[in-house]
């Protein structure tokens, strides 16, 4: 062990940095995950703060893979870190659930990053149930120190006890920052591979074994949670006791100061004689927590009358202001006069848009003007079923894009052609299955892949086709159009995003022919990994008709503010923000837009 | 509220810098010896959407989020999300915002109207409910200190002077924060912005008024007229697929073109100018 000495200091972090934090304090040895949000930072801030390259990590190509290589780091014999968004965790569970079973000798940490309220996700699913599910610990921090210590805490109760460890946080505990004292971080130990066939080979015969391991260990667990310092119990006024979790511990505690709480830092499995003993105390019990009603099902199972989802909404992002209306709904605080808060004047609504030259934009043209039925994936495209491009008719899971689009086709309910749209990062990490899947069963398909080069969605990390590692160095980039030749597709035609005739041409060719037919747009993302900002365009005023068909492109830069033309708005490019991808030029049927040399006719503001 | 705890709301739209302010203003308390906490959301909204940052500070900080009615300052980099935002403020608080207008594409959705989308701005009328009302045009302001991106900075600067932080600290936390090629406008954009006396706005309020002239034409949907015998149908379809508004379809056998959206054509007459047979004729209606 290299510990370097133990004076601590504090410092801003957010919880995604604390949690890196905490796992360098722990001396982690490899760290894996796949993007998304609220996760995301994590293997970012790790990667900043291990300049001597102690630390292996990796973007994995997808969440299962990167849970496959955290357990078996772990039984090699380091601590392993594994990060993801709450439904990156579905994609893991194979592993996850029977990793239960095996162990892990090293710790295991595998964080999922729980997004209530759906800020940046599909759906919001309270994944405190995959730990009691899986059978596994759970700790929830409530702040970004408690992020940190709980990171420390999750690798030596993963040893102690030999079992994975799910810490689980929200977006408001990843994305908000606060004072956390830190430690300097501390080399990995390399503890080596023990062979252990009974533990590590999950034939029926040793897995019935590890089932017992599995329930006895629980048991011991649940022993440890009752005394564990992550409970912890607050008396204070005993009319009424709060027992709580996560980010809804800090509202309380806002909302009532004096009241007495029980706040549990590891939730799974819950300590039964501390909330008896606690609720014994108080008159009357409240459970407030966000989502869904998973420790008061589990209290008033062992026989303890208390209230929660009455008073709170079981739908959402709990907040200060909510959690103060549902305890004063449940009689707790007074009912005082609300302040006569501000009204907000009509405002135009802002949602998330495609940026400047985003070269997603004309494929989705097309489809749109072919009539395609579009079964569509996650990514920034997927901001392509809104206004006014509307031309994406479905959206579910990661990779789902392909196999729906198979369905669609052999429901036999489509007249149109079916398309099915998926992003390269989307691609890699689920789409290739289905794309085998259409091929071995003959069903006539276009795929079109979106190769930006990244994953922009989640702030451009490095993927697969991207021909670096999240440390920026050179790997093998992987080429889109032989795998899927390789594959059995039929065609792979690559075409040029920003070229409007030569998109539009390749997928009216593609959805014309049979077998599965691949079309690949390749032109980088502007954001990321470099922004890209080539000569920005102007319109000529007096050559603008007016017609609105610029406007269908819903780029950021083209506005009304140019006068009028026949009564209609003339537009105008805000060359402040114009990537220049010539894509609205080649729309004008007027010639109005013109790059913006040094004496053109348009101003730029 | 007194001095020893407070809160700041800083909005505005993606890419402006929002989060950037929020941590300085964060680090600003921090420096001082007070309890920070700040909450933001990454991820989708940054793509152009609305972010805001929640900053608040104090001896000791539970709650990472305002609640409804109780921040001290909204910082707003842009003038929609000032509105939006206001709900947030305490009674007595201050807005500091910069008359900066961004239009989304959301704006421009009534096309037939050609109305725009947005609130009008009128920080007089505003003073009505929020007395303390603190615009500028912090684009120009920052512009005039070297670099028009540090706009957010200059808002800080503004900022500065009802929170209880030190100049040193505020200096300190931006160079702390600010990448090291962009420090120099910035500390320049933060002092111009704490100088800043009165409103500072008035030429851009003209100039956004100026742009806005001749908006909201009422009009109504025009009616076309096609000649079959000319029209090749799906052999062509070039009007079909150059509708900005969808108009247009084809007839069961496809020989001829149909208009499917009546109520949407706005009369822009690309059809009829791109029609290789003159096979269309665009009537405009008389202004309702
Ligand atoms: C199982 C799962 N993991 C991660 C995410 C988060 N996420 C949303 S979109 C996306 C990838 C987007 O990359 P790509 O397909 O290349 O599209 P782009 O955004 O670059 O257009 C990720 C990682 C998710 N929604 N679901
Ligand atoms: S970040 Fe990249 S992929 Fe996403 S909308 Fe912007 S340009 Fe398009
Ligand atoms: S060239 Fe046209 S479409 Fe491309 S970014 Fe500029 S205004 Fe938008």
């Amino acid at each position: 062990m290299s510990s370097t000495g133990e004076s601590s200091s504090s410092v801003l972090l957010s919880g995604n940095e604390a949690i890196a934090q905490g796992a360098r304090e722990a001396g982690v040895g490899v760290a894996t995950g796949y993007p998304g949000t609220p996760s995301t930072e994590i293997l970012e801030a790790l990667v900043r703060s291990d300049p001597d390259r102690d630390v292996y990590v990796e973007w994995s190509s997808n969440e299962k893979v990167a849970i496959d290589v955290a357990l078996g780091a772990a039984i090699g014999g380091t601590r392993a870190l594994v990060t993801m968004k709450h439904v990156g965790l579905n994609v893991a569970s194979d592993t996850f659930m029977t990793a239960a079973y095996t162990g892990v000798r090293a710790g295991l940490v595998v964080v999922s990053a729980d997004d209530p309220g759906m800020h940046s996700s599909q759906n919001e699913q309270d994944n405190r149930f995959v730990a009691r599910f899986a059978g596994v610990p759970l700790l929830e921090p409530s702040d970004s120190a408690e992020a940190r210590d709980l990171t420390v805490a999750a690798f030596e109760i993963a040893e102690r006890f030999d079992t994975p460890v799910l810490l689980r946080t929200t977006t408001r505990i990843a994305h908000a920052r606060a004072l956390v004292s830190v430690r300097p971080a501390r080399r990995p130990d390399r503890g080596g591979f023990r062979r252990d066939r009974p533990k590590y080979v999950m034939l029926p015969g040793f897995a019935r074994q590890r089932r017992i391991v599995l329930l006895d260990r629980l048991a011991a667990l649940a022993e440890y949670a009752e005394t564990s310092p992550l409970q912890r119990v607050e008396l204070g006024d005993l009319s009424v006791g709060v027992i709580t979790s996560s980010i809804a511990y800090q509202y309380v505690r806002e909302a009532l100061p004096e009241a007495s709480v029980l706040k549990l830092g590891l939730t799974h499995p819950l300590p039964a004689r501390l909330i008896r003993d606690f609720c014994s105390r108080v008159e009357r019990v409240l459970v407030v927590e966000e989502l869904d009603p998973y420790l008061e099902d589990q209290i008033r199972a062992l026989g303890i009358a208390v209230e929660g989802k009455r008073f709170f909404a079981r739908a959402g992002e709990l907040g200060p202001d909510s959690v103060r209306a549902g305890l004063r709904l449940a009689g707790a605080v007074a009912e005082t006069a609300a302040p006569a808060a501000q009204q907000s004047p009509p405002t135009t609504p802002r949602p998330p848009l495609l940026c400047p030259g985003c070269p997603h934009v004309v494929p989705f043209l097309a489809l749109r003007q072919l009539g395609a039925v579009v079964t569509g994936d996650i990514g920034c495209y997927t901001l392509a079923a809104s206004a006014p491009l509307e031309a994406m008719d479905s959206c579910v899971a990661m990779g789902s894009s392909i196999g729906m689009a198979i369905g669609v086709r052999r429901s036999g309910g489509a007249s149109a052609p079916v398309v099915a749209a998926i992003g390269d990062s989307t691609f890699m990490h689920a789409g290739i299955p289905a794309l085998v899947d259409a091929v071995t069963n003959g069903t006539d398909l276009t795929v079109l892949i979106l190769d930006n080069g990244t994953t922009a969605m989640t702030g451009g990390q490095a993927q697969p086709g991207t021909g670096s590692t999240i440390r920026g160095d050179p790997s093998t980039r992987i080429d889109l159009a032989a795998l899927c030749l390789a594959l059995g597709a039929r065609s792979a035609e690559v075409v040029d995003p920003y070229d409007v005739a030569a998109t539009h041409r390749a997928l009216e060719k593609a959805v014309a022919s049979s077998g599965v037919s691949v079309v690949i747009t390749d032109r980088p993302c502007v954001e990321a990994p470099v922004k890209v900002r080539d000569t920005p365009f102007a319109v000529v005023a007096e050559r603008c008709i007016a017609c609105q068909l610029c406007m269908n492109l819903g780029c950021p830069s083209i506005v009304w503010d140019g006068g009028l033309y026949e009564g209609r708005r003339r537009v105008r490019i805000d060359a402040s923000t114009c990537t220049g991808c010539a894509v609205c030029a080649q729309l004008c049927p007027t010639e109005a837009m013109v790059p913006l040399t040094g004496t053109a006719a348009g101003d730029g503001r | 509220m007194g001095a020893r705890s407070g809160s700041v709301l800083v909005v505005g739209v993606g890419g402006q810098g929002v989060v950037l302010s929020s941590a300085v203003a964060a680090d600003a308390a921090r420096r001082c010896g007070f309890d920070v906490k700040q909450s933001e959301v990454h991820g989708m909204s940054q793509r152009g959407g609305v972010v805001t940052s929640h900053l608040r500070y104090g001896d000791a900080v539970h709650s990472p989020l305002i609640a409804a009615g109780e921040a001290d300052a909204i910082v707003a980099l842009e003038w929609n999300e000032a509105l939006r935002a206001l709900p947030a403020l305490r009674p007595g608080g201050t807005l500091i915002v910069s008359v900066e207008r961004i239009l989304p594409p959301s704006a421009f959705l009534d096309r037939l109207h050609g109305a725009l989308r947005y609130p009008p701005i009128a920080v007089d009328l505003l003073r009505g409910t929020v007395p303390d009302v603190r615009a500028c045009d912090a684009t120009a302001v920052a512009a005039r200190a070297g670099d028009r991106r540090a706009m957010n900075t200059v808002l800080l600067g503004v900022l500065s002077r009802v929170m209880p932080f030190s100049e040193t600290a505020w200096d300190d936390a931006i160079v702390a924060n600010v990448p090291p090629k962009a420090l120099g406008a910035n500390r320049a954009a933060f002092a111009a912005g704490r100088a800043l006396q009165a409103d500072d706005a008035r030429r851009a309020l003209a100039r956004l008024a100026r742009s806005d002239e001749g908006g909201d034409a009422r009009r109504a949907a025009a009616s076309l007229e096609i000649v079959d015998a000319w029209c090749k149908g799906e052999m062509c379809g070039i009007c079909v697929r150059s509708c900005p508004e969808y108009c247009l379809g084809f007839d069961a056998e496809a020989t001829a073109v149909r208009v499917t959206r009546a109520d949407a054509c706005t009369a822009c007459g690309l059809c009829e100018l791109l029609c290789p047979d003159f096979a269309i004729v665009v009537h405009p209606a008389v202004p309702a």
